[in-house]
């Protein structure tokens, strides 16, 4: 066991899948010479040379399409999109040619693909590079998501997308990287499509994935401060969902807060809300609460940002709804 | 807040003559080279605010592109005429005439700021000064402009095909955004229905790490014009005189013949990317030789060989805008933070009923 950052476990991730699979290559901005905008891939030029780790123009569109050909070329190119944001460039490749291939060609070809990059909100970046774009992703058959909340499953799932054979999206956060936690030493994949239950309790169920899991996990430690026993379910993949453990958890405590930090329409925390209260409706006490991301562009001011965004203040509240308690 | 006072575009006169440079007679002359003084004052001092926490997240600097945004901007007539940017913004906005106050109570994130808080240095707009941004998306600015010499020749015309557009709108952009398919897609339509848009793209010669000779398959930007059959010219990004006059040329033939231009500026950024770059790919030589080619310094010299400006007036100038950024940074901290209720105002144009 070493305690290593987020981004060193993504590091040594794309680091041992390059040099395990020679048709696995990294492509996108600055991620060579300058070793990433965020420096995820630092080093990986001066190991595996310029055909392996590749700098791009700002050409998202070209360059994520272009990893779509390569893949159904037989190669597994891991895309990075400076932030997600960018990634909107290239909404097109990614939902008309990646998702869709498998479908449109009859089962004929196959997208072995990695796009990857850092999701949500930072700090003081304003409405057009701080947003929280899972939900995008997560709409579009044919594609999978993960969203790794620490540096084991960021570790474990991305070895997992780049050894997937069809088109994964891993949503990273720029806040996360320097988070620091345990990741064995030993080479592991965490699952694709399991939720990780990151703490048991009793009383009512905080169900998110990503970044949120933090001030979740805090939430759950002011509650229990208070007499309060939350479990915590990490998600980890939003599509495929782990619709067993959220039917699981919510039957079991009968009280259900979602967070996502995205916009509350159409989002993947309001599907899983959905999921909860259509498999625990006989069991449920209180309708199922959603702690979204307030539904504005994001302001630049520090205040107002940190108001539209989820929080555990936000979280406990929502927690004493679902249990009829006076916040 | 309104600032008129820029000279009307006016082919420069020929050769220099007594008492002018580029056309241009001392009162002009001093007020190119005290917009790009103001600039650099407020941008030495916007880099300490953010040293001091007082400004967040991505700030980009544009020391040293000066002779850039102002050459171009005062060929312009702003009462007809619109600019459009990126990310790097402040010089642009302050080129146009916009309130450094504004501005910098807009990076401090207070309700006085140009969009009360919400947009930050990356977001600058001024509709007065027809000043429509501020985009921090690679090249997503370049279609928005099309749109907007669109509004123009649209407007125009409606007195009959052959008739002029209401008037030009410039586009400013980097050499990393050259290669979105937004600028290649752009050109073309500005060509085919012959919009009155000029295109400048500010060769600084980085796209944040990244050498722009790395990625571009053509060594000169200006050439990309040709294949979409417009006019390219290059010009020496770091002479504000020499940029004045191809912009100037360039609204005149957007204007006259609905022929839009490509013009690459050369120019070089002294400061990192953004505030947190640490400028490993590059030399100090490298800033060095640049910054011998200041473009204060420049016009200052030759406006003093010729007698047009003297060391005093120099001095006062320095003071006057270093006073003037003080008065912006005091503003600023004045400024009222933005009442919580700001969150949902703004997002739309028209009430929702809900
Ligand atoms: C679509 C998009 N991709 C990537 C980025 C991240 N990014 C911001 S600035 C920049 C470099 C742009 O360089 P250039 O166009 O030369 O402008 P300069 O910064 O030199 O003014 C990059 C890659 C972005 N903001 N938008
Ligand atoms: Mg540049």
């Amino acid at each position: 066991m070493s305690v290593i950052t987020y981004r060193e476990a993504l590091n040594r991730a794309l680091d041992e899948e390059l040099e395990r699979d020679g048709s696995v290559f990294l492509m996108g901005e600055e991620v060579a010479e300058y070793d990433g905008a965020y420096k995820v891939s630092k080093g990986l030029l001066a190991k595996y040379g310029a055909r392996r780790v590749v700098d791009t123009p700002i050409t998202e569109l070209g360059f994520t399409g272009l990893g779509v050909g390569a893949a159904m070329a037989g190669l597994r190119p891991v895309i990075e999109w400076m932030t997600h944001n960018f990634a909107l460039l290239a909404l097109d490749q990614v939902i008309n040619e990646a998702a869709k291939m498998r479908s449109m060609s009859g089962g004929q070809f196959k997208v072995p693909i990695v796009f990857r990059g850092p999701n949500g909100p930072a700090e003081y970046l304003a409405a057009q590079h701080s947003q929280a774009l899972a939900s995008y992703w997560a709409h579009v058959p044919g594609l999978k998501v993960v969203a790794p909340a620490t540096p084991a499953d960021a570790y474990g799932l991305l070895k997992s997308a780049i050894r997937d054979d069809d088109p994964v999206v891993v949503l990273e956060a720029e806040m996360a990287y320097s988070w620091k936690g345990e990741v064995p030493d030993e080479e592991y994949l965490t699952p694709i499509g399991k939720a990780d239950l990151k703490r048991p309790g009793s009383d009512v169920s905080i169900i998110t994935f990503g970044k949120p899991l933090k001030i979740a996990l805090e939430a759950a430690e002011a509650l229990a401060a208070e007499g309060v026993s939350a479990e915590v379910l990490d998600l980890r993949t939003v599509r495929p969902l782990d619709e067993a453990a959220i039917r699981e958890t919510a039957r079991k405590t009968g009280r259900v807060v979602v967070v996502d930090e995205s916009w509350p329409v159409a989002s993947v925390g309001s599907h899983v809300a959905h999921l909860a209260a259509r498999d625990a409706f006989d069991r449920l006490d209180a309708p199922v609460e959603l702690v979204s991301g307030e539904d504005v562009p994001m302001p630049y001011n520090h205040g107002l940002e940190l108001a539209a965004q989820p929080s555990v203040a936000k979280i406990v509240a929502a927690a004493h709804r679902a249990l009829y308690k006076e916040s | 807040m309104a600032d008129k006072t820029y000279p009307k575009p006016s082919a420069p006169a020929p050769g220099a003559g007594p008492g002018r440079l580029g056309g241009l007679d001392k009162a002009e002359l001093l007020d190119l080279l005290r917009r790009m003084q103001l600039i650099r004052s407020f941008e030495e001092r916007a880099g300490q605010m953010y040293g001091l926490r007082k400004i967040g997240g991505f700030c980009h600097l544009y020391n040293g592109q000066e002779a850039v945004g102002v050459g171009a901007v005062s060929a312009l007539d702003l009462e007809a005429d619109y600019v459009l940017t990126g990310y790097r913004d402040h010089g642009h906005a302050l080129a146009c005439g916009m309130d450094p106050k504004a501005i910098m109570a807009e990076l401090f994130g207070k309700a006085n700021g140009s969009s009360r808080g919400k947009g930050g240095s990356m977001h600058l707009f001024d509709a007065s000064r027809h000043f429509l941004g501020g985009n921090g998306i690679v090249g997503a600015q370049i279609p928005v402009a099309t749109g907007v010499a669109f509004a123009q020749a649209y407007r125009g015309r409606a007195s009959g095909e052959g008739a002029k557009p209401t008037g030009a709108t410039l586009c400013f952009f980097g050499d990393g955004a050259i290669h979105q398919g937004a600028f290649h897609e752009s050109l073309n339509l500005a060509r085919i229905w012959k919009l009155p848009a000029v295109y400048v793209v500010e060769n600084n010669q980085w796209g944040m790490g990244t050498s722009w000779k790395r990625v571009s398959s053509l060594e000169e930007f200006h050439r990309m014009a040709d294949g979409y059959g417009m006019v390219g010219v290059d010009v020496d990004g770091m002479d504000v005189l020499a940029v004045r006059e191809v912009v100037a040329a360039a609204r005149a033939r957007a204007l006259d013949e609905g022929i839009p231009t490509l013009i690459e500026a050369e120019t070089y950024r002294y400061k990192g990317h953004s505030m947190s770059d640490p400028q490993k790919y590059r030399s100090r030589e490298e800033v060095d030789e640049y910054r011998s080619r200041d473009p204060i310094l420049v016009l200052k010299d030759r406006m003093a060989a010729a007698g047009l400006v003297t060391e005093t007036e120099w001095e006062a100038m320095v003071k006057e805008t270093d006073a003037l950024v003080d008065e912006s940074v005091a503003f600023a901290e004045a400024g009222p933070e933005p009442a919580p209720g700001a969150l949902y105002e703004d997002v739309y144009a028209t009430e929702l009923a809900l």
